[in-house]
């Protein structure tokens, strides 16, 4: 575990030290695994018990995560997410509080750290402003649901100048020459959208999952993370088999928040016991 | 794409990647038929003999003579369904049905665009679900059924604010999960590309008569046209063929609300700053870190925090100016046109009337030829009216 570096910067990380996707998959590899990347909302159900949660995301073994600011409206995410971002909302998140938010979570690890963010806020923010802060704070990759290659030249532009990876989403319906397109602009890793639709949970991974993982390694020596619709320690394996580097998983982690708002203790309880069969799932099985 | 969608800087493509395909698949459709004889020739058919076009340009003589004025009323509130919805969902739903989609969903606040779609859905034979806002529901519950008996399945919508955007949050979800067989028929010049351009195209048919019957009752172009603006369709719609002529005045009146200063309005141009919300770069209300705000207006029309980025584009090209009023002037605006013209506007349209009376009053105005855009009828707002004015009905 990365936490050993922890302990040589107590209070901060040296931005040096920071772990990147490729250090992150090189070393999975080595020790045969996939990537258990867990996504919350900052500040959902509110700022501490968020921060509580990320602690026990990293126990049960976190190789990255995926944070979300929270947004009024997020069109790409299924009832979950949605409540779990104004939850976060109404709890008085907002972008600074966001950041701070990743701050705090840079003073206990160094594991990557991809920012989902719907674009207004960005926009607003002013896009060179948002990736500069982005970067002070820590934050490895940004990915922008709603912001398609053909918008993203500015996101791109302050994305290499502050050596944040921007990441893009490939879906099912992505077809061969934009796959080509959006692999060649892409970097870090290619979020695989799993489902037809929006995020939450599924009862099973689908075929055509399998078959875009295979697509995608036959064009792109990128690693892939699939997310939307992963939401069982049996969804994980089956990706991680099929060819993924790794699994992003959010609906059914941000359940466990929604069902036990009044009961934190358990809802720590629970995440760690869901969370650490995921991340034993990751174990590739050479058949 | 085969285009960016854009006008100036606005408009887009800011969707989801699960999106694009379709979004590609409509586009190059709408372009392919757009200019094909055959699809123009079968919605002109519709347009006609099913919607009740071309309507009619109207000279008010009682408001004209009270004004000082030439003021001329286009009449979208005779058409089938009630307003100039139904332009843009003929001609959408046409389209569904040539590129061999099986499945139609749309979103709507009051249920106007509802209707017009559950009606289309109705002529051709599609299954057809509605996204509403469980707010609009409660407050709509006869709208609720004029779309339910032409068979259009009504969703209420439980999440967010229960209003409009999140009815279009939902459909745009629904859309990323049935995206093969289902076409999303957008009901403003909203969205990401190609609804913009698209649902202009298909109500341009506003703009086309107005200037064919104003040359020929005053030999002339108006000095000034006048249309309410939510998403912005009708108005756009009559805008459109007169953009080039620089002497036509273009005026938008946005729902003020309670007033500006309230913080509780729908005007988005005249209030709000530039923003992403719902596929394009435009001007939306927002607060300062991005999150869109609320709209308020009496007209479930013009309650949106968005509106359609060529609006966004002609208010920073000063081609339009763009104004509002509040729900007590829209009010006055709907009074003012039943009593003179014995014409009862919808609260949307009620707007436009408003602003056209405080427009002809001002003295440089006197004599001016005035088109006001009677987007929609006023049967749909009646109780409501009832109840601001303090009659039980």
């Amino acid at each position: 575990m990365n936490f050993k570096k922890q302990k040589h910067y107590p209070g901060e990380i040296h931005p040096n030290t920071l772990e990147t996707y490729d250090e992150m998959f090189k070393r999975l590899k080595k020790n045969k695994k996939g990537a258990f990347v867990p996504f919350i909302v900052a500040g959902d159900p509110d700022f501490e018990t968020s921060i509580q949660i990320v602690k026990t995301l990293l126990e049960s073994g976190a190789d990255a995560l995926e944070i979300g600011f929270a947004f009024s409206d997020p069109v790409a995410d299924g009832p979950t997410i949605q409540e779990s971002d104004l939850r976060a909302l109404d709890s008085g998140m907002n972008t600074q509080k966001s950041f701070e938010f990743i701050k705090r979570i840079r003073e206990f690890t160094s594991i990557p750290i991809g920012l989902l963010v719907y674009y207004n806020l960005i926009y607003k923010k002013g896009v060179d402003e948002f990736y500069k802060e982005a970067k002070k704070c820590g934050v490895t990759s940004i990915l922008s649901a709603d912001l398609p290659p053909e918008e993203a030249e500015e996101a791109l532009q302050a994305a290499e100048k502050y050596n944040i990876n921007q990441i893009f989403l490939v879906a099912q319906t992505t077809q061969k020459n934009r796959l080509d397109k959006i692999c060649q602009m892409a970097s870090g890793f290619i979020y695989l959208v799993s489902v037809m639709g929006v995020t939450g949970a599924r009862k099973e991974v689908q075929n055509s999952t399998v078959d875009l993982i295979k697509r995608i390694r036959n064009h792109s020596d990128l690693p892939v993370m699939v997310g939307f619709g992963i939401s069982k320690s049996s969804h994980v394996k089956d990706v991680i088999q099929a060819g993924a580097q790794g699994a992003i998983v959010g609906s059914a982690i941000i359940e466990l928040i929604s069902k036990n708002l009044d009961k934190p203790e358990l809802m720590l309880q629970e995440i760690k016991k869901e969370t650490s069969k995921m991340k034993e799932a990751t174990l590739i099985e050479v058949i | 794409m085969i285009e960016s969608g854009k006008f100036g800087k606005y408009g887009g493509i800011f969707a989801p990647e699960l999106l694009i395909p379709a979004l590609e698949e409509l586009e190059s459709a709408f372009l392919k038929y757009k200019d094909d004889k055959k699809f123009n020739q079968e919605l002109d058919y519709y347009l006609k003999e099913f919607a009740g076009r071309p309507t009619n340009l109207y000279l008010a003589k009682n408001l004209s003579q009270k004004m000082g004025c030439r003021i001329y009323l286009k009449r979208e509130d005779m058409l089938h369904t009630g307003a100039h919805k139904i332009n843009n969902t003929l001609g959408q739903g046409l389209l569904a049905k040539y590129m061999g989609k099986k499945r139609l969903i749309a979103e709507t606040g009051a249920g106007q665009h509802g209707i017009a779609t559950a009606a289309v859905g109705a002529l051709f034979g599609m299954p057809t679900d509605v996204y509403m806002g469980m707010e609009d529901v409660k407050r709509q519950r006869l709208n609720v059924f004029r779309m339910e008996i032409s068979g259009a399945k009504v969703i209420p919508v439980e999440t967010g604010s229960k209003t409009l955007k999140d009815a279009i949050n939902q459909s745009m979800r629904d859309w990323m999960t049935n995206v093969q067989d289902t076409h999303y028929l957008i009901g403003s010049t909203m969205g990401f590309h190609p609804y913009p351009t698209m649902v202009k195209h298909f109500q341009t048919v506003i703009g086309k008569e107005t200037k064919n019957q104003i040359l020929e009752k005053e030999k002339k172009l108006p000095d000034v046209i006048i249309a309410c603006v939510g998403g912005g369709s009708n108005a756009i719609g009559i805008f459109s063929e007169f953009i080039q002529d620089s002497e036509v005045e273009l005026i938008g009146v946005e729902g003020g609300g309670h007033g500006i200063d309230s913080g509780n309005h729908g005007a988005t141009l005249c209030a709000g700053s530039e923003g992403v919300l719902h596929g394009s770069l435009s001007y939306v209300l927002q607060d300062t870190d991005g999150q869109i705000c609320e709209a308020h207006s009496v007209s479930a029309g013009l309650d949106y925090p968005g509106v359609g980025p060529e609006h966004a584009y002609l208010h920073t090209k000063r081609r339009a100016r763009y104004v509002n009023v509040t729900d007590s002037e829209a009010l006055r605006g709907f009074q003012l046109l039943s009593r003179y013209e014995g014409i009862m506007p919808a609260l949307e349209s009620a707007h436009a009337v408003a602003y056209m009376e405080k427009y002809a009053q001002k003295p440089e105005n006197k004599g001016k030829t005035i088109v006001v855009n009677l987007s929609g009828r006023g049967d749909k707002d009646m109780f409501l009216a009832a109840s601001i004015l303090g009659v039980e009905v």
